[in-house]
């Protein structure tokens, strides 16, 4: 790292801090691009062992080369873009949406010490960016200017709208516990208490103590995301294809990308804030990237499995859950925390 | 303040959701809808016009292409109504044979109806695991006619020919495998009887399964509970039949109100929802899938036992065997006759109506004692649902829309004709 950085200095001069930091970013974003193409693919070959049928295998050995057949074929399709369509925001709506999806990565923490940008507020920066992402959806809803994507983008702000907040209450408790917004420090604050000590840190992580605010977030994160069951957004059998039924060719892409990128990213900052990041489950095991990776794949296993089993909820009962459950769960486990915290029994000291 | 307009959303004729061509104008408050009115004709094949113009043979096949779900079943209607004009009874076997092909084809219909119910609420895996098993009943059609859907096996009269002493085999290919080709072909190596004995003692479990992902289901319940709810007398009014009217609480079911074919020698049970609302619709389904597979059981026992003819042996109206055609100087003109102009129904008219998988499905025949139907007309059940639409969809919201469709149960091909 050190002899590169050198050789970089020789090459840039003063530019070289600039260069280092969009070299890190590509490191982030070509890896996670490729991921997402190969969830795409893992999403189809799971489902398909789900439902008894096989999935991609003809593209390459097993379907490999599936995801990349996809990318071409959307590559070289028109763009078609309705004539009522407000042509820049039309084309300005996957952008937006994309962008946000990759741009909280700065902050998630690889391991202790890979991390882009380790800033003290990067949950708030992560929570800020994530929900930008509802504006890309909004806009191309309403830049379509047709009736179906009109309604999906209606239905997806009201829903981010209604979990960001769930998801922001369960943040709090977090936080709360760990004293700081940074997020390598929540992940090593969870490396610490009483079941850490005995060498079972997996105990000491939040989703223990917190597993209701677990559950909450996890769940809101899968409607932050508008996966099944909590699709609207995109409700194929109501509304064709939602926010995005009027796009075609790479622009579709792009919001299928987004959409995948978005699943990454809630199953990352799911596993730094409540499953500990890149922390090992054992003391015996070393800790590092690898855990993460694999807390990700579970998380994301999750997503994929949930998809095959539920029916989609209707819209008005995603926003009962919401508003008439998570929300009240979290307040009176903000409370019950805080309490928890000024008592006797804190192990959070 | 400006004007107030409802939204008004031309929902199909091309949606994932339409169950074929579907258009339905919706006028929705929000997302709440005001007024749902189905347009229809997209899939309109004059089939009554076509018959007028098809020597009564000749039109069987367009049968099975009205409800192209439950094919055997409008055949079934189709040939009762012409033996209720020539007067004649197919042999017992022959009815024995349509009753078990009849439930067969009830299982068909409603697994299909079950798994893309269950894909527009959005359960997606449904629908793959109802097909699996709906292969193997397509498998049977196949067997005893060489067609997977539109069979034309049932003829007036009887059915075509006796159901075949062996099945066909998979064979090993590039994808298949010994050891897979071995497991195919396990339930195959008896007669169509074994196969089909062997399906009913597998099928039970699968209903369990799928009442496993769906019955207690939270948001299956949710979404289907209290949504679409037709009350007894309303059903009664709008001329429902079927499940759509069982689900509603009325015991009104044609195979024991007035029987047909062997319906009077089986036992079975009607099953009747309480509360009229999709979820009931949804499990009259399911315990009447139960119900066939019993009806499908005693069946299998009969036929094992009983062998005999599947056809009349009334000349008029039944090609005679080859060998007394060859052999014998009337059978020879019989056989002239009926291949050449076909057979000829007496004059009158005559309404046959079985208890189709959807509802009453009727054949109302005239005929002028020509060689083809002077008017044919053709009572759908899901014509009649479907009317009901704007009743029961308004107040709900679209998602729920597409709830009431997949508890409708409706297939185009009889709605339009």
């Amino acid at each position: 790292m050190a002899a590169l950085h050198e050789f970089l200095t020789s090459l840039f001069g003063a530019a070289t801090p600039t260069i280092w930091i969009v070299l890190q970013i590509v490191a982030i974003v070509l890896p996670l691009m490729a991921v997402v193409a190969y969830l795409t693919y893992a999403e189809r070959k799971i489902i398909g062992f789900m439902q008894v049928r096989i999935g991609p295998d003809r593209v390459g050995y097993w379907g490999l080369l599936q995801p990349i057949a996809d990318a071409l074929k959307l590559l070289v399709k028109e763009i078609i873009i309705p004539t009522g369509a407000d042509k820049a925001l039309f084309l300005l709506a996957p952008i937006l949406s994309i962008v946000p999806a990759l741009a909280a990565w700065a902050v998630i923490p690889f391991s202790d010490t890979l991390i882009l940008a380790d800033v003290n507020a990067g949950l708030l920066y992560a929570m800020a960016v994530s929900s930008l992402g509802v504006y890309g959806i909004i806009l191309a809803g309403w830049a379509s200017n047709s009736k179906y994507a009109f309604l999906g983008s209606m239905r997806s702000a009201a829903q981010l709208i209604s979990y960001e907040v769930a998801m922001g209450m369960a943040l709090i408790t977090v936080l709360m516990v760990s004293n700081s917004l940074n997020l390598a420090d929540i992940v090593r604050a969870q490396g610490e208490g009483i079941f850490a000590s005995h060498g079972v840190s997996f105990f000491s992580w939040n989703w223990l103590p917190l597993l209701p605010m677990f559950v909450v977030y996890l769940v809101s994160g899968v409607a932050e995301t508008n996966r099944a069951p909590f699709d609207m957004a995109e409700g194929e059998s109501e509304i064709v294809a939602g926010f995005h039924v009027e796009y075609s060719g790479m622009a579709f892409a792009i919001f299928f990308l987004a959409e995948y990128a978005n699943m990454i990213l809630v199953s990352a900052l799911t596993a730094t804030l409540f499953l500990g990041g890149w922390l090992s489950p054992v003391s015996f095991l070393p800790d590092g990237l690898f855990w993460l990776l694999a807390k990700i794949s579970a998380l994301l296993f999750f997503f994929l499995w949930i998809r095959a089993t539920f029916p989609r909820y209707r819209y008005d009962q995603v926003m009962r859950l919401g508003w008439k459950v998570f929300i009240p769960l979290c307040l009176v486990w903000i409370v019950v925390v805080g309490c928890w915290m000024m008592s006797p029994w804190n192990i959070w000291k | 303040m400006a004007e107030l307009r409802n939204f008004t959303l031309n929902f199909g004729p091309q949606h994932p959701a339409a169950h074929g061509v579907l258009r339905l104008v919706l006028e929705l408050d929000g997302e709440v809808v005001v007024r749902a009115d189905p347009h229809i004709g997209l899939l309109h094949r004059a089939t009554e016009k076509l018959a007028e113009h098809r020597t009564w043979l000749q039109s069987v096949p367009y049968m099975d292409r009205l409800d192209y779900v439950s094919m055997m079943c409008n055949e079934h209607a189709y040939c009762m109504a012409i033996e209720k004009l020539l007067g004649i009874e197919p042999p017992l076997r022959a009815r024995y044979i349509r009753t078990m092909f009849d439930e067969i084809t009830r299982i068909l219909n409603h697994l299909l109806s079950l798994g893309t119910h269950a894909l527009d609420v959005g359960a997606m895996t449904m629908v793959l695991y109802t097909f699996r098993e709906r292969e193997d009943l397509l498998d049977a059609y196949e067997a005893v006619s060489g067609a997977r859907m539109h069979a034309a096996y049932y003829r007036p009269g009887g059915v075509y020919r006796d159901l075949p002493d062996r099945m066909p085999q998979y064979r090993q290919s590039k994808w298949k495998d010994a050891a897979t080709v071995d497991a195919l072909n396990a339930a195959r190596q008896g007669s169509l009887l074994d196969y089909l004995e062997d399906f009913t003692n597998r099928f039970p479990t699968c209903l369990d399964e799928y009442e496993t992902l769906l019955t207690d289901n939270r948001i299956w319940k949710q979404r289907l509970v209290g949504i679409g709810v037709v009350s007894p007398e309303r059903a009664r009014a709008l001329g429902f039949s079927g499940p759509m009217l069982r689900g509603s609480g009325v015991e009104w079911d044609l195979r024991k109100k007035q029987p047909y074919a062997a319906y009077d020698r089986v036992d079975f049970d009607i099953p009747v929802g309480s509360e009229g609302d999709s979820y009931d619709r949804y499990l009259v389904r399911m315990a009447e899938m139960r119900q066939s597979t019993r009806i499908v059981r005693q069946c299998i026992d009969w036929l094992r036992a009983n062998p005999g003819p599947v056809m009349t042996d009334n000349a008029k109206v039944a090609p005679p065997s080859r060998e007394a055609m060859k052999s014998n100087m009337e059978e020879l003109i019989h056989h002239f006759k009926l291949f050449t102009e076909g057979m000829h129904v007496p004059q009158g008219e005559a309404y046959a109506a079985v208890e189709h998988p959807k509802g009453e499905f009727g054949i109302y025949l005239v005929s002028d004692g020509a060689n083809k139907p002077y008017r044919l007309k053709i009572r759908a059940p899901g014509f009649v649902h479907l009317s009901a639409m704007d009743e029961m969809a308004r107040g709900h919201m679209i998602a729920d829309v597409v709830t009431i469709i997949g508890s409708q149960d409706i297939v185009f091909g009889e709605i339009d004709r």
